[in-house]
């Protein structure tokens, strides 16, 4: 089975670690992939209604709308990012949050 | 030239060109501080250059390059830092790099109020305590919102760039908007008049850099057609003075006719949109020699060009109302007041106005008063007393 860990918190956790739980869990081979993500104050919410692309400024914040899905992109910068998220058909009916993965500094790595 | 003179004209481009130059908004910002600190103490001593911007651009590259290279621990920095050594010299050749100031300080990924500040402090060179001042929140306040937008940009990776030509169409409206925002926010408030001064400044910027964007010269027009009544808008003690009862002779005729030259500039190359078509409204009240050779006719066909939002159709209908009479005029804005506009103070006065013209006093009273109880500003509900007086005594 597969499954996909969704790590919630408030920001006062932000810097806390992991307390060698990552270190446990590739020792263990459990871990494909996984990363940090950037604080919500540098999300960009997408969403296209009637054709028209409507950006926000923050995380989506629809009670209604539950996670339903995830991709990693590897592209050239925001612009593209909006631009490939703006084209996945939930755009249209729900909201696409892009969040930045946190880049450790080199070395850290 | 004074040194003040130099600043505006100058802040803009250094920070533009070092944050190309170290793709960090902070240390460019730091280090154009630190040019003009220099420039201010070497000036009048050594003489001004003959390139003042050069100078100053060169001066603060300098500091960051000594900064960056204090701070350089890898390899990959000192690379970086030797690259930014073979810029070519500003002296010679000084790419113009605001533009993409312009754009990336708009980017729509920001929030509006964040591409303000950010415009003012890094484009116009306000400072952070000005800016805050201006938009009437602690000087912390703005403090936080520009570092906060300053590391979206650098984190969520908002490209330094002008869009290429298939993003223009959308972006460049973008950058309009925050403009005209500036504008009007300055133009609303007696008190904040330095903002709408920024906001044409910034947009001759745009103009000049967008030579071939007819809505940015539109923009600019719309802004001078504008600020040419500024000083006939309020009576000495501080009462609104509507279009129809301002003092023409007052108003700044050559900055109409600079408007208008330039609107027709824009519309003869044949592409209008919304900031062409209400400079152009802006313009048939601006050379109306009296309010009486108003041509209301075309200025309700403008606002039909318009996209109808509940605003544009309640000027629409005071366009038509005042070219077909204020009985057409008053069906109009009575078809309007189950709509979204419900409790917004101008329906009410515009209501009032219409039924004051056809004589009807009491019920263009109960309208004035509700007018005035939904009032935003001081001037207005001075204006609206004055009406309402006036329809009292009339019944």
């Amino acid at each position: 089975m597969k499954y996909l860990l969704m790590i919630c918190g408030d920001e006062s956790h932000a810097n806390d670690g992991c307390g060698g739980w990552s270190e446990e869990m590739e020792r263990r081979g459990v871990v494909e992939g996984g990363a940090g993500l950037r604080p919500p104050t540098e999300a960009t919410t997408v969403r296209v209604r009637d054709d028209e692309l409507l950006l926000t400024d923050g995380p989506f914040a629809e009670t209604k709308e539950q996670i339903g899905g995830f991709v990693l992109i590897d592209c050239a910068d925001l612009d593209e990012a909006i631009e490939i998220a703006a084209k996945h058909p939930a755009a249209g009916y729900g909201t696409i949050e892009i969040r930045p993965v946190f880049v450790p500094p080199p070395g850290v790595v | 030239m004074t040194f003040e003179d130099v600043y505006r004209q100058e802040w803009g481009q250094v920070v533009a060109t070092l944050i190309r130059l170290t793709g960090n908004w902070e240390l460019a910002e730091e280090c154009a501080q630190e040019a003009f600190a220099a420039a201010l103490e070497r000036w009048p001593r050594d003489g001004v250059p003959d390139k003042p911007g050069a100078w100053l651009t060169t001066t603060a590259r300098n500091r960051a390059f000594d900064w960056l290279r204090r701070e350089a621990v890898g390899s990959a920095k000192l690379q970086e830092v030797a690259a930014m050594t073979y810029e070519p010299d500003p002296q010679y050749d000084v790419p113009d790099d605001r533009l993409r100031l312009m754009f990336t300080c708009c980017h729509p990924a920001l929030a509006m109020e964040a591409r303000v500040a950010l415009t003012l402090r890094t484009l116009a060179g306000l400072s952070t305590a000005e800016i805050a001042r201006a938009f009437l929140v602690p000087e912390t306040t703005m403090s936080k919102r520009l570092t906060r937008a300053k590391q979206k940009i650098q984190h969520a990776g908002i490209p330094y760039r002008v869009p290429p030509a298939h993003l223009l169409p959308e972006r460049t409206p973008a950058v309009l908007a925050v403009l005209y925002l500036l504008f009007n926010e300055g133009y609303s408030d007696v008190v904040r008049t330095n903002l709408s001064g920024e906001a044409i400044r910034l947009a001759r910027l745009l103009v000049q850099l967008m030579p071939d964007e007819p809505e940015a010269a539109g923009l600019l027009a719309l802004m001078l057609l504008h600020d040419a009544r500024r000083d006939t808008r309020l009576t000495a003690d501080g009462v609104l003075v509507t279009l129809e009862d301002q003092d023409r002779t007052r108003w700044d005729h050559t900055v109409i006719t600079a408007g208008v030259d330039l609107l027709d500039a824009a519309l003869r190359r044949g592409a209008p949109g919304p900031y062409q078509v209400q400079a152009a409204i802006a313009a048939c009240h601006a050379t109306a020699r009296t309010a009486g050779d108003t041509d209301w006719p075309q200025i309700a066909a403008l606002y039909g060009q318009l996209k109808q939002t509940p605003v544009i159709a309640l000027n629409r209908a005071v366009a038509i109302g005042m070219a077909d009479g204020p009985a057409v005029g008053l069906r109009l804005v009575d078809d309007l007041a189950a709509g979204p506009l419900a409790g917004y103070h101008l329906l009410p006065a515009t209501r009032a106005d219409f039924l004051r013209r056809l004589g009807r006093f009491p019920e263009a009273a109960e309208d004035y008063q509700e007018a005035l109880d939904r009032a935003a500003t001081d001037a207005e509900r001075r204006y609206l007393q004055n009406r309402l007086r006036e329809v009292s005594v009339g019944a």
